[in-house]
């Protein structure tokens, strides 16, 4: 499956806030239509990772990154419009995060940010986006309502329709599920594997086993290095080449 | 030693335990007696000051005081000897005047400065200017008065080419000044109280500084952008000694910014010293001590409707 050039070229990416590494020459490729899961512990530098695909150290003074990201073989780290990638390329963060306006307005914000106006466009846009991120019927009857009203698991799947209401590319999670309850779970990740046939996406977990339900290939990282990238199978049934992974898969460390 | 009365040796020292009163609980008691009556004391404090300038002024507000006169007309003349006339139109259009102006000027500059120090200033600069429009705001007003009165005066006659430089525009501006640093604290502490994880959401999507903050920052502030404007207003209101060094002081409907005017604070400080008490004289003053109480009072509930209203939509 994976035969076309890669949509997402990382090479020799370091991250570094003040004096400490949270990640130290990571290589590594995302191919398009893929769930590309990153598993590891906490302060591994999966996070690092996901913030430095949409140059959020532009956030953070005392965040600096070095190395090359490619996106669609251009070098994030050179080029002009930040915005324009940070466009095409959806951010979901641990914690949901309505912003203080009503649904509709949370998943219309990006498209109006856009220059879409028109009203009838939009509508579309917000009602597309919420089917997709398996929100919709909880909330049609209620859209002028305030998004912060949602519940926890509610919220994270309109996160998930905002995110997808750029139009993005390629869709980073960063451990999505920390908020939401089970069943939510299951069908946010019932919606990825949707989701997959038309964009790529970056999986960021610290649930082993969502990797294995969701991921393609999978990524592991330990103390902000990479330890090995495989086919998801393989990492789990066993085939890996480095004891470390093996013994965090089966739950011997962490 | 048998088993159960080791056991009942035990529960009845827990027991004592139990039933024992430590020197944490007698702390405990007092503070917060003490805190009880501190929260109290505040309030006795407000309504014997409502009460004392009630009693002065009441009397007089309801029995000999022509109140249609008092709101309609123009003429302020309590010391005239045979006709005195009670009129305060021309000292409200003085303070909503002077206030008005005040708010014109200080609104961009505070909301301006508290943008900036919130959302673009960062480490040393952003402490520096903290300190200092806190140290701005510590300026007594007689200082600023004597800003009006010796620095924009000559500068308004020179610029503007009129004979006068004490008045509405000048008690405005230094209005406006004076208010601008407590608006721009309070207006900063409600920007910096919109979590970071709202900005990183939206520019993660693509929006730019400025479209975060118009579109999100601001918007989730505006309770506490509401109350540092209405606190501005309540400063404009009850401010004295300023307006009464650079307003003029002269008895006034204002037809252009520069004209002199009256305001009702500055009304009351200059004249309270030379009445007689229980004089009428002395009863008008106390009426306009109640009607700018009524104001105030009048504005902070709206502040605390408006903050209400829109915090139910949370």
């Amino acid at each position: 499956m994976v035969d076309n050039a890669p949509k997402l070229s990382v090479r020799n990416l370091s991250v570094r806030y003040g004096d400490k590494q949270a990640l130290n020459g990571i290589s590594l490729d995302v191919f398009p239509n893929e769930i590309f899961g990153i598993i590891g512990p906490a302060n591994s530098g999966k996070t690092s990772f996901l913030r430095a695909l949409n140059r959020m150290e532009e956030f953070d003074p005392n965040m600096t990154v070095e190395g090359d990201i490619l996106f669609e073989g251009q070098d994030i780290t050179a080029i002009r419009n930040v915005y324009a990638l940070r466009r095409k390329v959806g951010v979901v963060f641990p914690l949901p995060v309505g912003l203080p306006m009503s649904i509709y307005e949370n998943v219309a914000f990006a498209p109006k940010l856009g220059g879409i106006k028109k009203k009838a466009e939009l509508d579309e846009i917000v009602e597309r986006c919420l089917i997709r991120a398996a929100l919709w019927d909880e909330v049609k009857d209620r859209l002028n309502a305030l998004g912060s009203l949602l519940s926890g698991g509610q919220q994270q799947r309109l996160t998930i329709a905002r995110a997808l209401s750029q139009n993005p590319e390629l869709l980073l999670l960063d451990e999505f599920s920390i908020a939401v309850d089970p069943v939510t779970t299951m069908r946010i990740e019932d919606v990825l594997k949707e989701l997959k046939e038309e964009i790529t996406i970056v999986l960021v977990t610290n649930l082993v086993q969502q990797a294995r339900r969701l991921a393609d290939r999978t990524a592991f990282f330990l103390e902000s290095e990479l330890v090995e990238t495989a086919e998801t199978e393989e990492l789990f049934s066993g085939v890996v080449k480095d004891q470390r992974t093996r013994d965090y898969v089966e739950g011997r460390f962490g | 030693m048998p088993a159960d009365v080791q056991g009942d040796r035990l529960s009845s020292s827990i027991a004592t335990e139990l039933n024992t009163r430590g020197w944490d609980w007698y702390v405990d008691r007092v503070v917060s007696i003490g805190v009880f009556a501190g929260g109290v004391s505040a309030i006795i404090f407000i309504i014997g000051i409502f009460v004392f300038v009630t009693r002065e002024g009441l009397d007089f507000a309801l029995g000999s005081l022509d109140l249609k006169e008092f709101f309609t007309s123009i003429n302020w003349r309590p010391t005239s000897e045979r006709n005195p006339t009670y009129g305060i139109l021309a000292l409200m259009t003085g303070t909503a005047s002077v206030t008005g102006l005040a708010m014109l000027v200080s609104v961009p500059f505070s909301l301006g400065a508290a943008i900036y120090i919130a959302e673009f200033a960062s480490g040393r600069t952003r402490e520096s200017l903290k300190v200092l429009v806190e140290l701005l705001a510590a300026i007594p007003s007689v200082v600023w008065g004597f800003i009006g009165m010796s620095i924009m005066n000559p500068l308004i006659i020179e610029m503007f080419d009129v004979p006068v430089g004490l008045s509405v525009l000048n008690a405005g501006v230094i209005l406006g000044l004076m208010a601008a640093p407590i608006m721009t604290t309070i207006a900063e502490d409600a920007l910096k109280a919109v979590p970071d994880s709202y900005r990183e959401a939206a520019e993660a999507m693509g929006a730019t500084r400025w479209q975060v903050i118009f579109r999100v920052v601001l918007p989730a502030a505006k309770n506490g952008l509401m109350a540092a404007i209405l606190l501005g207003v309540g400063r404009g209101f009850g401010e004295t000694m300023a307006v009464l060094m650079a307003s003029g002081h002269a008895i006034n409907i204002p037809t252009s910014p520069f004209d002199s005017v009256r305001a009702i604070t500055a009304t009351i400080a200059a004249e309270l010293g030379d009445t007689a008490r229980g004089s009428d004289h002395y009863g008008v003053l106390f009426t306009l001590g109640i009607f700018l109480f009524v104001i105030t009072f009048i504005i902070n509930l709206i502040a605390d409707v408006v903050v209400k209203g829109v915090g139910r939509q949370k």
